[in-house]
């Protein structure tokens, strides 16, 4: 009997389960292993539409005959790189209609003419013309030829399908000087991005846990960067830092503590002398993270708000009757309390921000010195065109981010559960 | 006599109200008034008599008195210094003293005797310094993009700083941009196009997302803990990496440009997370009130639509708002699969308007209004579900 019910329960759990597994499947899963397919392709954002043949008809009169039409097909293989087998051909002529002359691959059978083309290479190119005349000497109508389209059909490969595999890809991604240049430039932004973030977080779940006049407005409006949509923050922002007309370059410049406008988001270097040294601080990325950092922290302080509550009050009424400053309290009592959220927050967000894709591309495109990772899969993919060294960057994404989650789970997964 | 907390709380104490006045300043620059220096040094030295003259006064005269009376006194010579053009401008500076001294009155040579009181000082007016910096960061970007909108390129590139609105003009003058990109750039079909999207994402990540994070609450089978461990895993794949074999996929069913494109991706892409919600509070409820419905002959579907939903309602509406405010701010997927305006959503008309350097900003700055307003709006309606549904959801952003 428990035997049948358990039976009947696990039918139910897997229907229940059966429609959203499948589509997480199809849609997540299932390209992170295309991945490694594509990337080990030689695949060119073109060549993605399946080859096909193509025809365009054109219909010329001839000058001394009314009762004849000359008809020009202007063929071609739509791809550039793919051959197109079996190639077959099928146009129609209306009534008492009859081709002259016909080409041998063709035959004309019953007001319809079919053609076999064999096989064309990529890139091929054919005017093939076709003379046809009335039976009866009657004037031929154009309009009525030019409607009628012809068809075409043949065998090609899908390029994604084929089993031609290269290495090439791959050694391109590793090989370019670049290379260890976008992994640092990920890196510095992932990092202060992240910890940026955690300690603004931090400041701020500290104030709203305080009571004060307008709590409950200041907690909404700390959410305001996070809820409000990537796009229109973003362009605001480029508004705002923009050299020639924006509100802050105007304002520095209003009030003398700049002499000329700074390009923030256009100037990879900046200059900065202290002490005597020349430090050459990464301009238009350090901007990026600070954008970054603006738009993120509200995720953290709502995690660390919600821990900060969670703390025994009488805990901090102990330590006011041992004593204890402001800022002991906080040392010795809110730390500790909030170290373990800390180090969640700070895995995952780093993997988060090493995904950022839309935040860098939106403000500087990937421009002076700010190309991480997820840009270059674009900028591979999209830009150059080149699907398949997009889908090597993107396995090396994967494969880091493996490397990140197996390090969270071994420290921390554990106890993520707790909290 | 302890000088240390008395230094502490002068230094302190002054800068926060030159800051305050510094912004302001900033603030009625951006309003048009020509003002050019920030007179730092002075004003500080200012501030710092003040505080200096108040402790010293203390609790002595009435504090309402002291109020309003040293109020007087420092806007007058705030003004005298600062070469104060406008009414409004000196009526802030003198709101600002006010707020000020009221914030100071209870601080006299007595108080500074109590313990740890410089750490007091210094917490006190950081947690002041942290309301104003976060409100003003935060702030002043939704200001910008708000006002920009009513402004004209002419104006802005004329004279960047002034950002008033000048509601004397027409009010068509004034709204002129709004009717823009209405008209000319057909945004009113784009707010239908994210409104289907992002409701349609809703609605259909529900109806996979409640049977599926049931059966990972309650039932037994084989493969649970795999599935309930991957949810959260394959959550942690960004969009970045899908991109590529989706597009070429898309491309070759000819899914590209379509509205079911983007509902079907953007569904796949929240419903690990709205499982994961739904199943921890479906956990929650008591399993007696189930095996209740159980022995009235229910099979699952009576059990998850009349028991289920109605008892987790509020989990319900959390993942809703969360996953409309995903889906409605979603830019990555809808860069890639859009590129016909007729299927355009709101995100990616923006981004298009970007693509013509020609493009007014103010229209652009309209955009990003319409955009954002109903997403604000929503969140401040509903900011108790949608902060439970953030604070689950937020492995991810």
């Amino acid at each position: 009997m428990t035997d049948t019910l358990s039976k009947i329960e696990k039918r139910t759990a897997y229907t229940l389960l059966l429609p959203a597994v499948f589509l997480v499947f199809a849609i997540v899963l299932f390209p992170i292993f295309a991945n490694i397919w594509i990337s080990f392709k030689e695949v060119q954002l073109k060549d993605i539409r399946i080859p096909e043949p193509r025809a365009k008809k054109i219909v010329k009169s001839i000058s001394e005959d009314k009762t004849k039409l000359k008809i020009v097909y202007r063929l071609r293989n739509s791809s550039l790189i793919e051959d197109i087998n079996n190639i077959e051909f099928l146009d129609k002529l209306p009534k008492n209609i009859e081709p002259v002359d016909l080409d041998p691959r063709c035959t004309f059978k019953s007001k319809k003419i079919e053609c076999d083309f064999g096989n064309w290479k990529a890139k091929y190119k054919e005017n093939f013309e076709i003379v046809i005349r009335n039976i009866n000497n009657n004037v031929i109508d154009k309009n009525v030829i030019k409607s009628q389209k012809p068809r075409l059909s043949g065998d090609a490969d899908n390029i994604l399908l084929t089993t031609k595999f290269t290495l090439k890809n791959f050694k391109q991604v590793f090989n370019e000087n670049e290379f260890l240049d976008l992994l640092l430039t990920t890196f510095y932004f992932t990092f202060f991005g992240t910890v940026g973030a955690i300690i603004f977080g931090m400041f701020a779940a500290q104030l709203v846990n305080q009571k004060f006049y307008g709590r409950t407005f200041m907690r909404s409006i700390l959410l305001f960067p996070y809820v409000g949509p990537v796009v229109a923050l973003a362009y605001t922002w480029t508004l705002l830092l923009d050299p020639n007309s924006g509100t802050l370059n105007a304002l520095l410049v209003n009030f003398d503590i700049i002499d000329k406008p700074i390009n923030l988001l256009g100037q990879k270097y900046l200059t900065l002398n202290l002490f005597g040294f020349d430090i050459k601080l990464r301009l238009a990325l350090t901007t990026v993270i600070m954008f970054e950092i603006w738009r993120y922290f509200p995720l953290a302080f709502l995690f660390i708000l919600a821990r900060l509550q969670a703390v025994p009050k009488d805990l901090y009424e102990a330590a006011e009757v041992d004593g204890a400053g402001p800022l002991r309290k906080f040392i010795n009592i809110t730390l500790p309390q909030i170290t373990a959220i800390l180090s969640i927050l700070f895995m995952i967000r780093f993997i988060w921000n090493f995904n950022k894709f839309e935040d860098i591309f939106l403000l500087t495109g990937g421009a002076s010195g700010t190309r991480t990772l997820p840009i270059n899969v674009y900028q591979q993919g999209f830009a150059v065109s080149n699907i398949g060294m997009g889908s090597a960057v993107s396995i090396v994404i994967v494969m880091l981010l493996i490397i990140f989650m197996i390090i969270y789970f071994k420290l921390i997964g554990k106890r993520a559960n707790e909290i | 006599m302890r000088y240390k907390p008395l230094l502490i709380y002068l230094f302190i104490s002054s800068i926060f109200l030159t800051l305050l006045g510094s912004i302001w300043k900033i603030m009625a620059t951006l309003q048009g008034l020509n003002l050019t220096n920030i007179n730092f040094n002075i004003n500080f030295l200012l501030a710092f008599l003040l505080s200096f003259t108040l402790i010293f006064i203390g609790k002595k005269i009435n504090q309402l008195i002291k109020i309003i009376i040293f109020s007087a006194i420092f806007t007058t010579i705030y003004i005298f210094i600062n070469e104060g053009t406008s009414i409004w401008y000196n009526a802030g500076v003198f709101l600002i003293s006010l707020f000020f001294i009221n914030r100071v009155k209870n601080y006299d040579l007595n108080y500074l005797k109590e313990d740890f009181i410089s750490e007091k000082i210094i917490f006190d007016f950081l947690s002041l310094f942290a309301i104003v910096f976060f409100a003003f960061v935060i702030l002043f970007p939704f200001y910008l993009m708000f006002v920009t909108s009513f402004k004209t390129q002419a104006a802005l590139l004329f004279n960047p700083l002034d950002l008033s609105i000048n509601f004397t003009n027409d009010l068509m003058e004034v709204f002129k941009s709004y009717f823009v990109i209405f008209k000319t750039y057909d945004f009113g079909r784009y707010i239908y196009t994210s409104s289907i999207v992002s409701i349609g994402t809703v609605i259909i990540t529900l109806i996979f997302a409640i049977p599926a994070a049931y059966a990972v609450a309650r039932l037994n089978f084989f493969g649970k803990t795999f599935l309930s461990t991957s949810i959260l895993i394959i959550y942690m794949f960004p969009a970045i990496v899908l991109v590529i074999p989706l597009y070429t996929v898309f491309s070759q069913l000819g899914l590209r440009n379509s509205i079911e494109g983007l509902l079907i991706v953007y569904t796949a892409t929240t419903l690990p997370v709205a499982i994961y919600m739904l199943q921890g509070y479906f956990k929650s409820i008591p399993k007696e009130v189930e095996d209740a419905g159980l022995i009235d002959g229910q099979n699952w579907f009576g059990i998850i639509v009349k028991i289920i939903i109605p008892l987790s309602l509020p989990a319900i509406a959390s993942v809703a708002l969360y996953v409309f405010m995903i889906a409605w701010n979603e830019f990555l997927f809808s860069l890639m699969f859009l590129d016909n305006p007729k299927s355009f959503t709101l995100s990616r008309a923006i981004n298009h308007l970007t693509g013509d350097a020609e493009t007014p900003r103010q229209y652009l700055m309209a955009g990003s209004v319409v955009v954002t307003l109903p997403i604000l709006l929503i969140f401040v309606y509903f900011e108790k579900y949608l902060v439970s549904g953030l604070t689950a959801g937020s492995v991810k952003g």
